[in-house]
């Protein structure tokens, strides 16, 4: 497919969902230029998959009819029921019963049939009436196709090449790209990108404007050097990891995955490529004379839930954890969800159940025990273990944040000598098996050589070889996403026949092919992104982008993004000073509601009580607090966080009521408000200095004379309310552990760090924009 | 509600931001809680599907759902089995086991010895249905009641078998049962919540609960379930820190209105207004939710019908009552976790004790809700997640034994929102180990409350990552047997 023939289809896809969400209000005739060529990826492919693979696609035993039109030997063949008759035949519809069944008024033999709840838009028959005249033709599932680097449009605008895609498309839409936004909104935006944590005043002030030597560019490099990127960037593949420090389940007892944790931020800090750092995680220990830290890497298949109910059925949860590793695989590296084919042949997508558990094969040699014993013998980690030593803490693992010299046990892969035969298990039951099967991957996405050895080393060589298709595309997705907020697939987990199509398909093959050839190099993947000019652009919002471009697909503007929960809490601390900068350790317990843990649990293990850490613990960024699976921290979940129960890769964001209490009234914020306010009161001598000062390091740009009045008349306000009444400056300055000296209990304090916590409550400051 | 000083708080500029979205306080459109993709435009894949709801007409317009953790003994509440009395310390015959799968705590046992209960039963109403004298409460409403003794499900563990009944499915984070019901018919009160979770504990074994029972799963996250507790804060972060009054926190709201429009100014963002709104909203529920959780002014009566726990935050009685305030102002769904039943050894003792925190709240919750007109409308449900063995786990003695989980056979009731009332429902062997009669399974219950809630259980879908999901997955029939 051409260049230009793919921007006319996404024009169309686009104004085909505007069709359709109002399809019930208004059939206006889908603008169909004479001769456009219809392509089956983007304009039918969808429509099948949708409302008719479920029972006539790749599900080989809910087929009806014996018609299968997920492929095209199959849409072709005569059919079996209707001797003479064909699905399809090309260029005719009239001689096709596909035509004749989607325009029947019979209901008897419309399709999709009625008690499918499903039914065709007006649009989609004539698209599908328009394919067949065209001749039908089928084309493999893009995203399975080997990723090829194309032509980059000649488009003068931007500073790189992902603007060349991206100014066709704005061009295309009738929109104008965004002008670029001041030094303060992109050093604020690049920073939280990179680093998760707010400009320092410092920061601000060296690149503010960008000049002389203090460029864009090496802002860039600063940020990237800095060790916060690792935790940034940790967060991300913590979720896809389903990293928890708990094992989850009724009891739901400690245990020590932390030191995986801080293996993936030195990873990410190092630079470690991609390609390596899927292989260390998916096979570290089957490299030839493994390190350590290799080993360590595994722990990635181990952080799942671990049953410690008494009385469990062993093979049952065993089987339950080398499902949960398939789907993890298949869901966070490859963007495929393949959970159907657990109980059947998947019903959009050319995976079999048979392939299925073929994958599932090079997960079910670990040594691991369904069972080894309730939450009464509890260990922090699980066989296999890896032990970690001083001299290794002191050598290969000096990036793990140990704190005494007790020995570490971490719960790694390691393979039974004797292979284990994998069966296919009929309907996805532990006690059903039928088949034995090898380990392999599925044929529709690429091949497994014979060369790659038959176990999850040989499953990372496939992986992370240049004709996969997916493994480049799903991770430049996913970093995407976290820059723009949306993925150019945007489900990121489902590069499959119902996923989304890409917005911009040339630009993600562009980058996934770009991105191979920099070696599997995040740090170049970043930096090309955000040295774009479609990334540089104002976030402000025109009404031609609200009525165009609501969504910000085109990315005519920057998005505008509230911050993941861990970043807020890092933005408040590292704003009011208080941030412990210490990386990786065990979790901490901060700040949290009283009773959470103690409401929920079964009384046993050692979590049964929330016991709250004290001094620096209480000021670390929000990546290191305590994930206990059955009650995670409550401040992430009301800001949208994974809940670490399965593999996550798209966190949603929502702008909940709940949100704005935890705002207010959180004391990690109060406190934050309360230490900042007695600081700059001790620092300035008068008012103004101090919020000025306070506006800087929160919504980081210089405050607009509007807005000082604002603060100025709110602070006098304030004020005069704690001169009255003493006693509240008393009540609301005695927040937090951090000490406070008597000294400091004013009115003028109280006041001050009023007009603070107002700043945290901004909209602004907990956005990205 | 102090309403007055609600509105006039409202300082001149916050008033024109606000009106200038033709969504003035008080007049928010919300679908539930929070308010939805109000600005973003953004419409739901089935959205044809989802305008037509409710798919008929509801006869239940809210649940109270009392879920019974731990999973309560059939073969004492309402499965009366005067068979395994006469055959106590019996082997458990194969003919009636038929390989059911046991557990692995008495998987190993070298025997399954019968056992009858403990507790004797009576007859009671009109219905003449059998309850054990451990319930005298809910003996003396038995005709609002509908129990179903013929309940089954597919788990044999807590985790999975809670998980299942709340969520349709054994796996973690797919949306619960509140959490559908909120995401197809949305709140009735804009200062509440629709779905909200109260949790206790009783004295016997308890199991945890767990926070993905009352997850929104894939469903927006203002569908999730949000949890009361009964600390000083009801609902997380709702107090204001010590030293803040009502003044003081309108005036900083009004602030951060005007400092939020200078926002919108720049960069005309819809969400900057959304924000502004959640936050009135927050101020609101900062009035609403003490009112409700506050029970000091519950008239003696009340109190007496409740019982004297009532006024002790955090004791199921507590909850029952909570729950008719929380559904009398219109949340959809109040899910309620009673923990402490699983009753593996010392089952007599142990359910003595449950007994006595469930028995006179949970009849007084039907009587109350009764009186005030409300039971027609409101669905109560009692259960656990499944049952216990007809056979004794560990050492037996007629006045104390154990009993393992039982997942072929349990029993269940509701009453009021449009089921039949003083009905039993379903049939067991002699044993209560099988069903013999009029089987229902999780997903038939699943889609029978919906079905009262006026929802088609197969139409209430959600597309996510490629797939169509339903509370009731591909299964579940309604029980049209149990509907009024």
């Amino acid at each position: 497919m051409t260049y230009s023939s793919l921007i006319r289809g996404l024009i169309w896809i686009a104004s085909l969902a505007t069709l359709w969400s109002c399809s019930e209000k208004s059939a206006t005739p889908p603008e169909l230029l004479e001769g456009e060529q219809l392509s089956y990826n983007f304009h039918i492919r969808p429509i099948l998959s949708d409302k008719c693979f479920a029972c006539h696609g790749p599900d080989a035993n809910k087929r009806e009819a014996n018609l299968r039109l997920d492929t095209e030997a199959g849409a072709f063949a005569a059919l079996k029921d209707s001797p003479g008759k064909f699905a399809l035949v090309a260029g005719k519809p009239l001689n096709s019963e596909v035509y004749h069944r989607i325009t029947s008024a019979d209901p008897s033999l419309i399709m999709p049939p009625p008690e499918s709840n499903l039914s065709l838009t007006e649009t989609e028959v004539q698209l599908i009436t328009r394919w067949i005249e065209q001749g039908a033709k089928y084309e493999p599932h893009w995203a399975f196709t080997r990723v090829e680097k194309p032509k980059v449009p000649t488009i003068e605008w931007g500073t790189n090449e992902i603007d060349r895609f991206v100014a066709a498309k704005i061009k295309s839409k009738g929109l104008e790209p965004n002008s670029e936004a001041s030094s303060f909104e992109l050093i604020k935006r690049a920073s939280l990108d990179l680093t998760g944590l707010p400009p320092s005043l410092e920061l601000l002030e060296k690149y503010a404007g960008f000049k002389g030597g203090n460029t864009y560019d090496k802002l860039l490099d600063q940020l990237l050097s800095s060790p916060a990127y690792g935790e940034k960037m940790a967060i991300l593949w913590l979720d896809i990891s389903r990293y928890s420090d708990s094992y989850g389940y009724q009891d739901d007892n400690i245990r020590s995955q932390w030191p995986y944790r801080d293996w993936v931020i030195h990873a990410f800090n190092k630079n470690l490529p991609y390609d390596q750092f899927l292989t260390w995680q998916l096979a570290g220990d089957l490299l030839p004379n493994p390190t350590k830290e290799q080993i360590l890497a595994t722990a990635f298949n181990r952080n799942h839930k671990y049953t410690e109910e008494g009385g469990i059925i062993e093979e049952e949860y065993r089987v339950e954890y080398v499902l949960d590793k398939t789907n993890t695989f298949s869901k966070g590296i490859l963007g495929i969800t393949m959970e159907c084919a657990q109980c059947h042949d998947h019903k959009y997508d050319p995976v079999s159940q048979k392939e299925y558990y073929e994958l599932y094969a090079f997960f079910n040699n670990s040594q691991e025990k369904g069972f080894e014993g309730d939450v009464s013998v509890s260990k922090p980690a699980k066989t296999p273990i890896l032990w970690v030593e001083q001299e290794d803490l002191d050598g290969i693992l000096s990036f793990i944040n140990h704190p005494d010299t007790s020995k570490l046990s971490i719960s790694v892969m390691g393979e039974l000598e004797e292979k284990r035969t994998t069966y296919i298990l009929n309907r996805g039951a532990y006690d059903a098996p039928t088949l034995p099967v090898e380990a392999s991957t599925p044929t529709s996405i690429l091949s497994f050589s014979p060369s790659f050895e038959k176990n999850r080393l040989g499953l990372a060589k496939w992986t992370t070889h240049r004709d996969n298709p997916l493994t480049a595309r799903v991770f430049v997705n996913l970093i995407w996403q976290e820059i723009f907020g949306r993925g150019i697939v945007k489900s990121a987990g489902d590069f499959g026949m119902q996923g989304d199509l890409p917005t911009h398909p040339e630009l993600l093959n562009w980058l996934a092919a770009d991105f191979m050839e920099q070696g599997w190099n995040m740090k170049v993947l970043l930096k090309k992104i955000l040295l774009s000019a479609t990334y540089r652009q104002s976030a402000s919002i025109s009404s031609t982008h609200l009525e165009i471009d609501p969504d910000n697909l085109y990315l005519a503007r920057a998005p505008r993004l509230r911050l993941p929960a861990e970043n807020i809490q890092d933005l408040v601390l590292a704003s009011s000073g208080l941030l412990v900068g210490e990386i990786g350790g065990p979790s901490v317990k901060p700040y949290q509601p009283s009773g959470l843990w103690e409401a929920a649990t079964s009384g046993r293990g050692v979590l049964a009580n929330y016991q709250q850490d004290t001094g620096n613990k209480l000021y670390r960024r929000g990546i290191y607090n305590f994930i206990k699976l059955t009650v995670p921290p409550p401040k992430a979940i009301i800001f949208d966080s994974s809940n670490r129960d399965r593999c996550e890769i798209t966190r949603n964001r929502t702008n909940t009521p709940l949100q704005a209490l935890a705002m207010m009234n959180d004391p990690m914020v109060l406190e934050a408000a309360r230490v900042l306010a007695t600081k700059l009161s001790e620092k300035y001598t008068k008012s103004d200095q101090s919020i000025n000062e306070a506006f800087k390091r929160i919504v980081c740009r210089e405050l607009k004379t509007e807005e000082k009045e604002l603060l100025q008349n709110y602070y006098d306000t304030e004020l005069k309310h704690f001169q009255t009444n003493p006693k509240d400056a008393a009540a609301i300055l005695d927040v937090g552990e951090y000490p406070i000296h008597p000294r400091a209990i004013t009115p003028q304090n109280a006041a001050l760090m009023q007009v603070i916590v107002s700043l945290y409550n901004l909209e602004e400051t907990i956005t990205k924009s | 509600m102090d309403k007055e000083f609600l509105e006039q708080g409202l300082n001149h500029n916050r008033r024109k931001f606000l009106s200038r979205l033709s969504l003035g306080v008080g007049s928010v459109a919300l679908g539930s809680l929070l308010i939805p993709d109000l600005f973003s435009g953004k419409k739901e894949a089935e959205e044809s599907l989802m305008r037509a709801l409710p798919h008929f007409a509801p006869k239940a317009k809210r649940i109270i759902y009392l879920f019974q953790n731990g999973a309560p003994s059939q073969l004492e509440t309402f499965d009366y089995k005067p068979q395994l009395i006469k055959s106590f310390g019996q082997e458990l015959p194969e003919s009636i086991r038929k390989g059911q799968r046991l557990t692995g705590m008495t998987a190993g046992q070298d025997s399954f010895p019968l056992v009858g209960s403990y507790f004797e039963f009576n007859q009671y109403g009109q219905s003449r249905a059998w309850i054990s004298s451990l319930f005298p409460h809910l003996s003396a409403v038995v005709d609002d009641l509908c129990i179903v003794k013929s309940m089954h499900t597919e788990a044999i563990n807590h985790d999975p078998a809670l998980t299942f009944f709340q969520t349709g499915a054994q796996v973690g984070n797919r949306p619960s049962m509140g959490s559908w019901l909120s995401y197809g018919l949305g709140s009735e009160n804009e200062n509440l919540p629709a779905f909200c979770v109260l949790l206790s504990r009783g004295k016997g074994n308890g199991q945890g609960v767990y926070s993905k029972l009352w997850s929104s799963g894939f469903l927006d996250a203002r569908h999730q379930g949000v949890q009361f507790s009964n600390s000083e804060d009801p609902v997380l972060y709702l107090s204001d820190a010590e030293g803040v009054d009502k003044n003081q926190r309108r005036r900083m709201l009004d602030q951060l209105a005007a400092m939020n429009e200078l926002s919108y100014q720049e960069f005309n963002d819809p969400q900057i207004t959304t924000k502004v709104q959640q936050y009135e909203m927050a101020f609101r529920m900062q009035t609403a939710v003490p009112e409700i959780t506050d029970v000091s002014k519950e008239p003696d009566a009340v109190v007496k019908l409740y019982g004297p726990d009532c006024l002790v935050p955090g004791t199921y009685a507590a909850n029952c009552l909570l729950a008719r305030k929380l559904s009398e102002n219109g949340v959809r769904f109040v899910q309620l976790y009673h923990q402490g039943w699983d009753t593996h050894d010392n089952l007599p003792n142990q359910m003595i004790g449950q007994a006595k925190d469930v028995d006179q709240a949970s009849a007084a919750l039907i009587t109350d809700l009764k009186q005030r007109g409300l039971l027609d409308e409101t669905l109560v449900i009692w259960g656990g997640e499944f049952g216990r063995t007809n056979y004794c786990q560990g050492k037996i003695a007629p006045e104390n034994y154990g009993r393992d989980h039982h997942p072929r056979a349990f029993s269940i009731f509701m009453a009021g929102g449009g089921v039949k009332s003083g009905m039993v429902y379903g049939e067991t062997d002699d044993f209560g180990y099988n069903i013999q009669e009029n089987p229902v399974h999780v997903h038939d219950f699943q889609a029978t409350v919906m079905h009262l809630m006026g929802i088609d259980h197969e139409k209430l879908i959600y597309k996510h990552l490629g797939r169509r999901y339903r509370l009731t997955d591909v299964h579940g029939k309604v029980v049209n047997d149990l509907i009024a």
